[in-house]
């Protein structure tokens, strides 16, 4: 069964040896003329004001576990849809139960405002 | 195991073939990008290298090779050399799974027209097409540029954010088929005598519409939002490290269209469809449709403000996912022998009900507009610092 994914391991070789291939390909080609005004972070022209490296906003996060959250229900859905047709009705009831405790977070979410983008 | 080097030289050479047809899909994909955008606008776009301009992406290639590569100054020197060949693997191994054909006898042997065959064909897209943020975000981060962290992160938020009605929107077709097998979803909509797209038509606009955001596309191209961020992510990459970003986009582009085309537009399935040689043909013509409206829509359609971004994909996009996924069901648990002819009539109610949500939910984002993204009017915060 393993040798199924042989063909997928070429073309990660296949793409790897490209991508980098490609990456050191331009290194040695380019021109090297590195001056300071060139390699200052492009800011408008402005001298850069501070690091580039600040926080980032604690909703960028909260989104990001959230995301976590339902993509691991998602994940458990398509189990479910592969052997739908061996459960009958007793898996459609099973996974409305369980849909309805993922609204039930859903709502929760929604209503004390975590998607709301000011 | 008993190894076969037959098995192993065609692996080989397949893995070679699709690799070498997706880099040279890339190039004319751009000239198509191009010149349809140029027709929309009334223009004549590319015309000069080549034939109608064709040479014009290869050319550019050619130039970006021996520009010299810019190095930021404070820039995390190997994560910003890696980022842009992180961005570009996975969007062309994600191709993999992709069937292009039924099965070719050639030498007597019978090949399957796909570089690999596996029984978890979506779950192995869907994996992989996540891969693609680490790539974007790592640019933005290790750039030392303000433009660039925000575009990465305005990103990570975006993709991860569609990837959830994206993977619900494909449950609907694997509850059909009862396969995750591509090969499996193709063979279903044979017997089945309809495209997939019929009887999901909901989770075939849920889907490309997410495809649209993780591609990160017009109207969903805010990483790189060019009035805001300069080029986002990509701001500080110059030479062929900018070349990968570029191509890995389109391959993606190509990857989204080809999954589409598998899942819900029937594959390599056409008419004579049993000639092996015509259909690659088929899931060509099918898949430059789907690129074609790709196209289209970025020549078409505004960008989106990012509060409203992130409503469509949280407030409406999933729930429609998740109401096509339990009907579904429902009609698949009712009526397991003809859920495809059920569904396929009631796939006009989702839409309709789509439809309805979508001009409710934006009716009321212009009616109640968030506090901090008011247009400054002419006596308000706009002028308060003079008096």
């Amino acid at each position: 069964m393993l040798s199924a994914y042989f063909p997928i391991l070429v073309l990660i070789v296949l793409a790897t040896g490209f991508a980098l291939g490609a990456l050191t390909l331009s290194h040695v080609l380019g021109p090297k003329r590195p001056n300071p005004a060139k390699s200052e972070p492009y800011e408008c022209g402005m001298r850069p004001i501070g690091s580039a490296r600040q926080r980032i906003p604690v909703r960028f996060y909260l989104i990001a576990m959230l995301f976590i959250l339902f993509d691991i229900e998602i994940v458990f859905l398509y189990p479910w849809a592969i052997v739908f047709d061996h459960l009958g009705l007793f898996g459609l009831v099973e996974m409305i139960v369980f849909i309805a405790i993922l609204v039930v977070g859903y709502v929760y979410v929604w209503r004390k405002g975590a998607l709301e983008w000011e | 195991m008993p190894f076969d080097v037959t098995e192993l030289v065609i692996a080989i050479v397949k893995a070679l073939v699709v690799f070498v047809a997706l880099l040279s899909i890339v190039p004319v994909l751009i000239w198509m990008e191009r010149k349809v955008i140029a027709d929309i606008q009334i223009r004549i776009g590319p015309n000069r290298a080549g034939p109608f301009g064709l040479l014009q992406p290869l050319a550019d290639a050619i130039k970006l090779i021996f520009k010299e590569n810019i190095i930021t100054q404070g820039a995390d020197k190997v994560v910003y050399f890696f980022a842009p060949a992180v961005s570009m693997v996975p969007a062309i191994i994600t191709f993999a799974v992709v069937p292009f054909g039924d099965t070719a006898h050639i030498l007597g042997r019978k090949v399957l027209l796909q570089v690999a065959d596996v029984n978890i064909g979506i779950l192995y897209i869907l994996a992989l097409s996540s891969l693609g943020v680490y790539g974007i975000v790592l640019a933005g981060w290790s750039s030392n540029n303000k433009y660039s962290l925000l575009g990465g992160v305005r990103s990570s938020a975006q993709m991860i954010s569609y990837e959830l009605p994206l993977g619900l929107a494909l449950v609907g077709p694997v509850l059909l088929s009862g396969s995750l097998s591509l090969r499996e979803m193709i063979n279903a909509q044979g017997r089945a005598g309809v495209w997939f797209i019929v009887p999901q038509f909901l989770a075939f606009a849920v889907y490309l519409i997410s495809g649209f955001a993780e591609t990160n596309r017009a109207p969903f191209d805010l990483p790189e939002a060019e009035q805001e961020l300069t080029a986002g992510y990509h701001t500080e990459y110059s030479s062929f490290r900018f070349a990968l970003f570029y191509m890995a986009e389109y391959v993606n582009m190509v990857t989204v269209g080809a999954v589409a085309t598998t899942i819900f537009l029937g594959g390599w399935r056409g008419p004579f469809g049993n000639i092996v040689i015509l259909q690659p043909v088929w899931f060509l013509v099918k898949l430059f449709a789907i690129l074609y409206f790709f196209i289209w829509v970025r020549g078409t359609l505004p960008r989106l403000r990012y509060d409203k971004l992130m409503k469509l994909g949280w407030k409406v996009l999933l729930p429609l996912a998740l109401l096509n996924l339990m009907v579904t069901a429902t009609v698949k648990a009712l009526a397991p022998q003809s859920a495809i002819p059920i569904m396929s009539v009631l796939s006009l109610v989702l839409v309709a009900i789509g439809v309805i949500a979508l001009t409710i939910i934006s009716a009321r984002s212009t009616r109640t507009p968030a506090s901090g993204l008011r247009e400054p009017s002419a006596e308000g915060a706009f002028y308060t610092w003079e008096s």
